[in-house]
């Protein structure tokens, strides 16, 4: 081969190229290579050291979920001519792929009530700052405004993408309970006085979570009435006299499990819905990789980011799926591109898709009023214990939020050692003091009754004992 | 490889045994447009999964519902939905079938050779499937324990340190969920850099040869794209960049090698310019495959990297993601990285598992990789021990968190395990190899006269890095990829790239990346990668040449291909005209 270039050594090929100045004149110091089978032992015993949802009864959620995810769905996604393929740039032998996307775009339409969706973003926090973006580039207002039921890290990441996008973020807090600190009925949702009122003629966005980040289903048709019509009044309040109509963008984040039984984004007046794609068929993965989506009206379309998969013909009328609209993207329009997405996760949204086949009209119905059930029965049954009431009295879905009258920390300790992982400590997340002693537990359709009655005597035997050695 | 010679079909003449060997333009293999059978796949009208099944068909069993049925009242009915989702109603094997069928329709690495430039197309160890897919890793919470996860966070650890040796720079972040968020990150961390020196610069310079994510990165981040001109050898212009680098400069995003295949041999030069006028440079790592255990980007004077794990470190494409993009970074970048760093910390005497305790201090990310024998996570009776790996989020000057939990962690295995299979000797033979691959493959056309037809974009005749190359330097030669102008091709043969581009289909390859860099007219870049044999090498510029020599002849076989892909050219102008996303529903 050396030959056929005109070289003499491999060496040649680097030294008539790289100024021996920037050359790395040693070896890396990394360990040496392994053969296959240490590898697998090494991955193996790093494995081992995690305690994963096989090892414990998990009630871990916050984001994502341990939902089984079908056998068919592994068996699709490992196939090589799903697995190796790039991106789509030659339709004629990605029709495979394509029609996937397009079908993954046909199933979240239909669970978010939207018209148009694309073929997937990163993730769900990364999604609702997307949402931001398209905002910005939909009115050119400068605000977002965020209800603090919004998962912590999705309000984090549009933070810090915010920064760069220019656009100012201005969280809105929830109700609160009442003075004594007991949860009101009305605590736990997104405050609507505060939501409008924090809505003005310079709010580009305003988003919101459903269910919130503390389990409650928000009223989301309300939020997103209130939103528009806080939105329409700023402009008489000001005098800025608008020649066109509010443009305000209503983004709701939303839970596309909950999505057979709540009334979808769509029907609720929002222009644009994201979320987190884990609980359809992907592995928890220590948080990723999954998939995140966005659906929006149609107006967004020429305007939304990443890749979209569209319905055409070929030469001889056949038909067929292209990556269309493509002029939105970095690939053509450089820097006035919608986003800068390109690789997205394609793989893990035709997992979701598989998912969705596999439930099927009928499943993610049932699904869902398991999941509900179960939710309000581990409320119950953990609010009946000592030592434990519920943070908000809102409706919830499937995953709950508990006050527990002692050290969170320690009392998932105790937890531990009875096999239980009883949820995630909230403050921890959130950084709030108002959600000291905050337990938010999830409920999957692998955590039965069983399970659940296991969690309360785990969790109130914790309790007690904590209480003991902690004096009041 | 999409071949009708796979599906068997009574309908269709038997392909005589030879008929592989001919070119699949000659009239006997030609399909529809010919007005002959068209193949199997192609006979197939595409039917989405939503029109296929039937009402109370499913897969899906649900469990019984083991707990009393809720209050109606529990979830009012203004928040339900008034009619289910119109989600398919199919069974497991129509689930199956379908999607096995849709496979087909697929070209894939697996099947065959993939030369998609700056995509770094290498073959994907099955191992890394394997071992992502253990539980203990594929079912681990991500707001689980760190204590309970420290065989995580030890990977994590681990994959930080070997990518700070990768790149010559000491700190990491895994964050970033690919390519261009990472170039996200790297344009946050700068303009985070600047501001904290109190200085608002706001102008990025990004080279005419700039991968797309680059301009767009910039755009996001609020700051303003400033093009760089290309010099006669397929670097940076010395003379523009000096003009152009001024206080208003934040930033210069580089790909080195870049995206021509050519590295650029002005580095250290630009990197003084470019630091002179107070501004950071920036790697964009697309190209890492050619340099791994060379030369880093921190010895050349980066700043900020970004890696593709999904390329230099063979993570499966999925059709277009999932991908990683993690970031390293010099010393004075690293306060603004984003939260949360996995920090080992160090171990002093005392108590706990292992005799190990906690100790305050931090190592910061990056260095020591080597550690070993890290601390098991439990002990016997149960108690969490301190965990000696961890997740730090007291980093007051981060630019914040850029997405949810810790990152794209599937990837990071998958790539660890990559790096500990190679190991030191290995990644650099992978970049050693990538690059003789890709220049014998170069050879073998300029053999082939394919390159009088295709012309080397930048032969980059500068003079000689080598004592007694004569005036040739690097002249021909290239780094992983190269990049070809088919502009001749055009002009002499009447076909364009895009022509033959869709007749390499028809010969079972993969086309390499086309119409990129925008630079080239009619550019056709091509990177073979290291894990491709002599064999295939030698295939595939054998192909390019007999599809040369078949438009001498015939350019309408070229300008009407691909004829045996499931289907033929896609009318993408109607598809953007009048855009049809989504399945329509009865």
């Amino acid at each position: 081969m050396l030959a056929a270039i005109g070289v003499s050594t491999l060496e040649e090929l680097f030294d008539r190229q790289i100024p021996e100045s920037v050359r790395l004149r040693r070896a890396l110091e990394l360990p040496q290579g392994m053969p296959e089978q240490e590898v697998y032992a090494h991955l193996r015993e790093l494995a081992a050291r995690n305690v994963c949802a096989e090892d414990e009864l998990s009630f871990l959620g916050a984001g994502m979920y341990d939902h089984y995810v079908p056998a068919i769905v592994d068996m699709l996604t490992e196939r090589s001519e799903f697995l190796t393929p790039y991106t789509p740039y030659q339709p004629e032998v990605s029709q495979g792929g394509l029609q996937a996307m397009f079908e993954f775009q046909t199933a979240v339409c239909e669970l978010t009530g939207l018209p148009v969706s694309n073929a997937s973003v990163y993730e769900g926090p990364s999604a609702v700052a997307a949402a931001g973006y398209l905002a910005k580039l939909y009115n050119g207002r400068r605000r977002l405004v965020v209800s603090a039921g919004m998962h912590p890290h999705s309000i984090q990441t549009l933070r810090t993408h915010a920064r760069g996008f220019g656009m100012e973020v201005v969280e809105v807090p929830l109700t609160t309970g009442s003075a004594g600190g007991a949860p009101g009925a009305a605590a736990g949702v997104t405050d609507p006085e505060a939501w409008a009122s924090a809505i003005d003629a310079e709010t580009s966005a305003a988003i919101f979570a459903q269910p919130n980040f503390y389990g409650a289903v928000e009223d989301a048709a309300a939020l997103s009435a209130a939103a528009k019509s806080a939105a329409e009044a700023s402009f008489g309040a000001d005098g800025a006299g608008f020649a066109r109509p509010h443009d305000l963008v209503v983004v709701a984040q939303v839970d596309p499990m909950t999505l057979g039984i709540l009334k979808p984004p769509g029907e609720c007046g929002v222009d644009v819905a994201v979320g987190e794609g884990q609980p359809l068929g992907n592995r928890l993965d220590f948080g990723g990789p999954s998939f995140g989506f966005f659906a929006a009206r149609e107006e967004y379309l020429r305007r939304m980011p990443g890749r979209i998969a569209g319905e055409t013909v070929d030469v001889d009328g056949r038909r067929g799926f292209v990556l269309t609209l493509q002029t939105r993207e970095q690939h053509i329009r450089r820097e006035k591109a919608t986003s800068n997405i390109c690789t997205a996760q394609a793989l893990n949204a035709l997992a979701g898709v598989v998912y969705l086949a596999w439930l099927g009209r009928r499943g993610i119905v049932e699904l869902g009023e398991l999941l509900l059930a179960r939710t309000l029965y581990a409320r119950a049954a953990l609010c009946a214990l000592e030592g434990v009431e519920a943070l908000h009295e809102q409706p919830v879905f499937r995953e709950l939020a508990l006050r527990l009258d002692g050290d969170v920390a320690a009392v998932k300790a105790r937890c531990a050692r009875g096999g239980v992982n009883p949820g995630v400590d909230i403050e921890a997340l959130t950084g709030r003091a108002e959600d000291r002693g905050g337990l938010l537990v999830a409920l999957t359709e692998r955590r039965s009754r069983t399970d659940i009655d296991r969690l309360a005597e785990t969790l109130g035997a914790a309790i007690a004992a904590e209480r003991e050695t902690v004096p009041a | 490889v999409i071949d009708a010679n796979l599906h068997p079909d009574p309908e269709i003449e038997a392909p005589a045994p030879e008929r592989r060997r001919e070119a699949p333009g000659s009239p006997a293999s030609v399909g529809g447009a010919r007005g002959l059978d068209a193949t199997p796949l192609q006979r197939e009208r595409a039917r989405t999964i939503f029109e296929q099944g039937a009402p109370g068909r499913r897969a899906f069993q649900c469990p019984a519902l083991d707990v009393p049925p809720p209050d109606p009242e529990a979830l009012p009915a203004r928040f339900r939905r008034a009619a289910p989702p119109r989600l398919p109603e199919v069974s497991e094997p129509e689930i199956v079938r379908h999607y096995v069928r849709l496979s087909k329709r697929n070209f894939d690495l697996d099947s065959g050779f993939y030369p998609l430039g700056s995509c770094t197309m290498k073959h994907n160890p099955r191992l890394h499937e394997r071992v992502a897919a253990l539980p203990g890793h594929a079912r681990l919470h991500p707001l689980q324990d760190p204590a309970r996860a420290q065989g995580a966070l030890e990977l994590m650890w681990r994959l930080q340190g070997a990518l700070a040796e990768l790149a010559g720079l000491p700190h990491v972040s895994l964050q970033p969920s690919a390519g261009s968020h990472g170039e996200l990150a790297g344009v946050l961390l700068t303009r985070a850099y600047h501001e904290h020196r109190g200085e608002r610069r706001h102008k990025v310079l990004t080279p005419d040869t700039a991968h797309g994510t680059n301009p767009a990165t910039v755009t996001m981040a609020g700051l303003e794209v400033v093009k760089l001109a290309t010099d006669a050898a397929g670097g940076i212009d010395l003379d523009d960049l000096r003009s152009k680098a001024d206080s208003d400069v934040a930033c210069l995003m580089l790909t080195n090698p870049n995206t021509l295949g050519v590295f650029d041999r002005n580095i250290e030069q630009i990197a003084a310019i470019v630091h002179g006028a107070g501004a950071t440079l920036y790697y964009d790592g697309a190209n890492l495959n050619a340099v791994m255990g060379i030369s880093r980007p921190g010895d050349m004077g980066f700043d900020i990297v970004h890696f593709n794990l999904h390329k230099s470190f063979t993570q499966p494409h999925g059709g277009g993601g999932p991908g990683s993009g993690p970031i390293a970074v010099s010393e004075r970048i690293a306060p603004f990285l984003p939260v949360p760093i996995v920090v080992r910390r160090e171990v002093e005497s005392g108590r706990g598992d292992n005799g190990a305790a906690p100790g305050p201090r931090h190592t910061a990310a990056g260095s020591g990789h080597t550690a070993e024998g890290a601390g098991a996570a439990h002990s016997d009776n149960g108690a969490i021990p301190a965990p000696l790996f961890a997740l730090d989020y007291e980093r007051p000057k981060s630019i914040g968190r850029l997405r949810g939990f810790h990152g794209n962690y599937g990837c990071f295995v998958r790539a660890y395990a990559y790096i500990r299979s190679l190991g030191a000797d290995g990644l650099r033979d992978a970049s050693e190899t990538a690059v003789l691959n890709a220049n014998y493959l170069l050879a073998r056309l300029r053999e082939h006269g394919v390159l009088e037809h295709l012309q080397l974009a930048f032969p980059r005749s500068e003079a000689p890095l080598l004592e007694g190359d004569g005036e040739s330097g690097g002249e021909g030669l290239c780094m992983h990829e190269f990049v070809l102008s088919g502009g001749p091709m055009k002009r002499n043969l009447a076909i364009k790239t895009l022509d033959l581009a869709k007749r390499l289909l028809d010969f079972g390859f993969h086309p390499p990346t086309v119409y990129f860099p925008l630079l080239v007219e009619e550019a056709l870049m091509v990177e073979p990668t290291e894990t491709e044999t002599r064999e295939t090498l030698d295939a595939f510029a054998d192909a390019l040449a007999e599809i040369l020599r078949e438009a001498a002849t015939d350019p309408e076989i070229a300008r009407n291909a691909p004829y045996t892909t499931p289907v033929r050219r896609l009318d993408e102008v109607a598809a953007a005209k009048r855009p049809v996303v989504r399945q329509a529903l009865p």
